[in-house]
């Protein structure tokens, strides 16, 4: 399972790049390989605000469905409508294909999450 | 022996050996005596087919059927005519003795008529996307409420008073286990108040719900209440139809509607004191993944053949357990069928030619009913199959006169409308005779 | 059979009509003289054209595609499709019952009346309990209906702080969400390894947040919850109540009772355990029978009885409301009340009795084939965790679809969820010996076919109108109408 490398990463699978103030959150590798064919995306709207761990999307496969959390506090500025009407891309490359880009609210939360390294380790041990 | 349970006494013995035990009770030896029924049912004993069907003829005997009585008895359940050809279809039991089309391989037939029911209903409210199914008229009003809420965000429900009584009961009951804020606009003349309306959609509103022709048979002004639900960003509108009404009236799509919901019986379903009956919920495609509910899909099997699937199923309660667009498992199945058999039958004109009567015959009662002036019009609006009178009678009196004369009379308003003393609501479908008619004014106006 | 692959609308043609409607025998006014103009649609309407004898055709050539309990073998596991009788259908079709309007005079519904009110006592009896009200329109109503009186219970004695249900991880999916749809949240408890309630984990997620407890008895993985006085107690005394999933009461007809269990709450199925045709997807029914302390709260109207004087009952002085439209699916309260009668306190355990040996029997026959724990007592199912040697590439899914081309319809697969590649069976009591033995031997043919021709397994179905299909494509690119 591909582990891109410089991102965070959070036990729910989520990745996040940071690019200044804001950052790119997607889902692993791991992540869509465990759903299966990914057939529909549900986005959030620009300006929507949430806290860390909220579920800002969801995730369906034909037989699943999985939510998608927040790995940090922070507001939408941009979401991949590409995902709304190919959400196959998810499946070809779930690095390349963000789902959302948010402002972050607090930087320090990034402390929390896990590095590439620590993910990786975190999918041989724990998953 | 049982007629339905074909195991011999020879079988059980062999069935009780081959697992090693000595006896059916060993197979409940896991439930602790403590709690065990240790005498039978306190039920009759078992009886013949012959004994059964007797009991129960006798049974429905004490009742009198619309085909003893003259229906001119509507508010929500109307004794429309059901061509013959539903009854047979409906009773094929390659579908009615299926369950949910879980395995699409053997379930082709089920499959393909919700798919072609999805698509009656759609051309018929003007929607992108119907689902398969909800329970009844009430409930999709109350799913549409919750459908509204989780789509917007927002608690707060506006409805109209002219929405029938018993599903604004439902929408309440439901809307109070998810905090929603109820807000019904008083009806003046038969209609939604518009100023009301206007004065009570703001930010905050998830839905406004609407009923036309409404429960007093009136159609209401759905392009201003279009334009008032949609003053606000959000908002979504939801009518609520007859389906026999859009053979002549225009479908609540081109006007507009977010939602459009509605009871289904008139389409071929009988009125069976109540139900079963058939809830339709149709949405335009920015909706479709919120609906609640099953919901069957065109695609292509391993062969490339045109083939039918339940899909969008991540929305449903199987997978999403608890984050499920609604609860809903089994709908109104074989309901749907009969609604599909009806609508192709009656088909591009007959639909029309039944509104078309139901339309004339109620307004030809309507007027022979209030020609002396004994009965007076309650409201001066334009009517579909409905129309509602008063009188100096309590309509307790009236009905029981009719009942003598083999009529079933019109429903009276005064439980709901506690305002509207003395009023009934007259039905008039399509399967009124003028003799019937004409007989039920000249027994009205005998009345004293 | 000539393959048939055409929608009703591809029949269409201008001009053709299936119904027949009397000439119009009143005076006819122009529709625009009735109706404003505005308000009536100008489009004609896009509805097909076809003939009487085109919808016969097309629909019977439907039905040749569909697989019914009438077909063949449906061990659909909680599903309970069991024969429904035909004297039932005769039954719902009597006039008197099929064509009665839900607001006539009650004086002259009385015989309806009363079947509601016999049905309504049988099920008390049958139950163990006080008082049912017939509106669920099934099963999942029932669930929302029966947390709706548990909620009004709490919020009665000002008991507002609990806002949580406990549901074990083995419940149905409608169970957590009927839980979320009453406005509850939901803490699911683990089962043991055995497939049982946990009941340290019961105690934990216990508290004065509690309102209630959803199981299903037996649980479906077909066990009976042997602890239930004990999980009962324990949920009482935290001052939550009990709710029961009736999905799988074929099991205890006669035998054990949810009232006696300690259930304050419960749902039926008539059209799982009382006969009454599933009907592609419904109408079910699911009454709601309770216990005394929730009467009061009960949505209305009930059925009341006056001396020899049946009549809706409105006067509920705490009533949640209404759960919808009139009294419940009274079409299939006639069907399960007809087949009551037919099978009378004798028959109805001989139901249970014989669908738990016809599980029991199937599963011994199985075991050696199917991983199956060893020394279980089923109830009315049991559940297979897919083949018994671990051929990775054989899924349920193969054997399942392989299942169709012997003319069975597989058992419920990939649930419960805790049991991996799960294949629920459930029998019941309307199967022989020699339905079982056959289906049986299949199975272990298929069992022995995943060795040797695992591809047989992987390209099946083989012989059903169509095969497998591509539920990815459906999904991704929805086509839910047709379009011409």
């Amino acid at each position: 399972m591909k582990v891109a490398k410089d991102l965070y990463y959070t036990n729910d699978h989520e990745w996040l790049k940071v690019d200044g103030d804001e950052a790119y959150i997607g889902l692993s590798d791991f992540a869509q390989d465990s759903l299966g064919d990914i057939v529909y995306v549900e986005l959030p709207e620009v300006d929507d605000e949430f806290d860390k761990d909220d579920a800002f999307s969801a995730v369906e496969s034909v037989k699943a469905a999985s939510d998608v959390f927040m790995p940090v506090d922070g507001k939408i500025t941009e979401i991949n409508e590409d995902l709304l009407d190919s959400p196959e891309l998810l499946n070809e490359d779930s690095y390349e294909n963000w789902i959302i880009k948010i402002e972050i609210s607090d930087k320090s939360q990034l402390d929390d999450l896990m590095s590439s390294d620590e993910y990786e380790k975190f999918l041989d041990e724990e998953v | 022996m049982y007629p339905y349970i074909p195991n011999t006494q020879e079988d059980e013995k062999r069935m009780l050996e081959a697992i090693g035990a000595n006896s059916i009770d060993d197979l409940f030896s896991d439930i602790p005596e403590n709690i065990r029924l240790k005498r039978e049912l306190n039920l009759n004993s078992s009886m013949s087919e012959t004994e059964v069907s007797k009991d129960m003829i006798k049974l429905s005997q004490e009742n009198k059927s619309i085909n003893e009585l003259t229906c001119f008895l509507g508010a929500g359940a109307y004794d429309h005519y059901i061509p013959s050809i539903v009854g047979h279809i409906i009773s094929k039991s390659e579908f009615y003795t299926s369950y949910t089309p879980y395995q699409p391989e053997v379930s082709q037939g089920t499959l393909q008529y919700v798919f072609e029911y999805q698509t009656l209903m759609c051309n018929l409210t003007g929607m992108d996307v119907s689902n398969a199914s909800l329970y009844d008229g009430g409930t999709a009003i109350a799913e549409a409420a919750f459908m509204a809420s989780n789509i917007t965000r927002r608690d707060q429900i506006v409805i109209s008073k002219t929405v029938n009584p018993q599903a604004r009961e439902v929408l309440k009951t439901y809307g109070h286990l998810q905090g929603l804020e109820i807000v019904e606009i008083k009806d003046e003349d038969g209609v939604t108040n518009l100023d009301e309306l206007r004065n009570n959609v703001t930010d905050k509103t998830a839905a406004v719900i609407v009923q036309s022709p409404n429960f007093f048979g009136i159609i209401e002004d759905l392009k201003s209440i279009e334009e008032i639900a949609h003053s606000q960003k959000k908002t979504l509108f939801v009518t609520s139809v007859d389906p026999i009404s859009l053979g002549i009236l225009r479908a609540p799509g081109s006007l507009g509607a977010d939602v459009v919901v509605g009871e289904g019986q008139s389409l071929g379903i009988p009125l069976s004191f109540g139900g079963p009956y058939l809830g339709f919920i149709a949405v335009n495609k920015r909706h479709m993944r919120k609906l609640p509910g099953r919901i069957v899909g065109q695609t292509l099997d391993k062969d490339d053949k045109r083939s039918y699937v339940l899909t969008l199923q991540a929305r449903e309660q199987h997978i999403r357990r608890e984050k499920a667009t609604s609860n809903i498992c089994s709908n109104q199945g074989i309901n749907t069928l009969a609604a599909a058999v009806y609508l192709t039958t009656l088909g591009k004109k007959g639909l029309r030619e039944v509104a078309l009567q139901a339309t004339q015959k109620a307004h030809y009662a309507f007027k022979e009913i209030t020609k002396s002036g004994k009965y007076k019009p309650l409201f001066d609006k334009p009517f579909f199959k409905e129309f509602v009178v008063t009188s100096d009678v309590p309509v307790d009196d009236i009905n029981k006169k009719l009942i003598d004369e083999r009529i079933l009379g019109g429903y009276s308003l005064e439980r709901f409308y506690p305002q509207y003393k003395n009023a009934i609501l007259y039905a008039v479908t399509e399967k009124r005779t003028k003799g019937e008619i004409d007989k039920l004014s000249s027994v009205l106006e005998g009345i004293k | 059979m000539r393959e048939y692959n055409k929608l009703i609308f591809e029949l269409s043609r201008p001009g053709r009509r299936a119904y027949s409607l009397p000439e119009n025998d009143v005076q006819e006014v122009r529709i625009e003289e009735l109706i404003p103009a505005e308000y009536l649609n100008d489009d004609e309407l896009n509805l097909p054209e076809v003939s009487e004898v085109d919808i016969v055709r097309h629909y019977t050539n439907l039905a040749n595609k569909n697989f019914g309990v009438d077909t063949g073998f449906y061990p659909l596991g909680s599903c309970t499709m069991k024969y429904n009788p035909k004297v039932n259908e005769d039954m719902a079709n009597l006039d008197g019952f099929k064509n009665i309007h839900p607001r006539q005079p009650e004086e002259t519904v009385q015989g309806a009346l009363k079947l509601m009110y016999e049905l309504d006592e049988a099920l008390c009896e049958i139950s163990g309990m006080d008082k049912v009200t017939l509106q669920p329109a099934a099963g999942a109503h029932g669930e929302l209906t029966g947390l709706t009186l548990i909620r009004a219970y709490h919020e009665d004695r000002g008991d507002t702080k609990r806002t949580k249900i406990i549901v074990p991880d083995s419940a149905h999916g409608t169970n957590p969400a009927s839980a979320m749809m009453a406005g509850f949240d939901v803490i699911e408890i683990k089962s043991t390894e055995e497939g049982l309630v946990d009941l340290e984990s019961l105690k934990a997620a216990l508290s004065d947040e509690v309102a209630g407890l959803m199981l299903t008895n037996p649980n479906t993985l077909g066990l009976f919850e042997k602890e239930i006085k004990e999980i009962a107690d324990l949920v009482h005394e935290a001052g939550g109540l009990l709710y029961y999933d009736g999905a799988n009461a074929n099991a205890i007809l006669g035998q054990v009772r949810p009232g006696d269990m300690g259930f304050d709450v419960m749902h039926f199925n008539l059209h799982k355990t009382f006969s009454t045709p599933h009907g592609g997807g419904g109408p079910g029914s699911g009454p709601v029978a309770v216990k005394k302390i929730l009467i009061d709260f009960l949505p209305t109207p009930v059925i009341g009885k006056d001396g020899q004087r049946y009549y809706l009952n409105y006067d509920i002085p705490k009533t949640v409301g209404r759960m919808k439209d009139f009294y419940g699916h009274f079409g299939i309260m006639v069907r399960a009340y007809a087949y009551i009668l037919s099978m009378g306190s004798d028959g109805l355990n001989k139901v249970s009795e014989m669908a738990v040996l016809n599980a029991n029997y199937l599963a011994h026959r199985l075991k050696d084939h199917y991983s199956l724990p060893d020394d279980a007592i089923y109830k009315h199912e049991f559940v297979m965790a897919g083949l018994k040697s671990e051929l990775s590439e054989i899924t349920t899914l193969d054997v399942a679809k392989r299942l169709l081309d012997y003319g069975y319809h597989p058992p419920t697969v990939y649930f419960p969820l805790i049991v991996h590649e799960a294949m629920m069976t459930e029998p019941t009591e309307s199967e022989s010996k020699e339905t079982l033995d056959e289906f049986a031997d299949v199975l272990i043919e298929i069992a022995q076919e995943a060795k040797e021709k695992p591809e047989n397994l992987k390209e099946a179905p083989h012989d059903t109108p169509v095969r497998r299909l591509d539920e990815t494509l459906a999904a991704r690119k929805p086509v839910l109408k047709y379009e011409g």
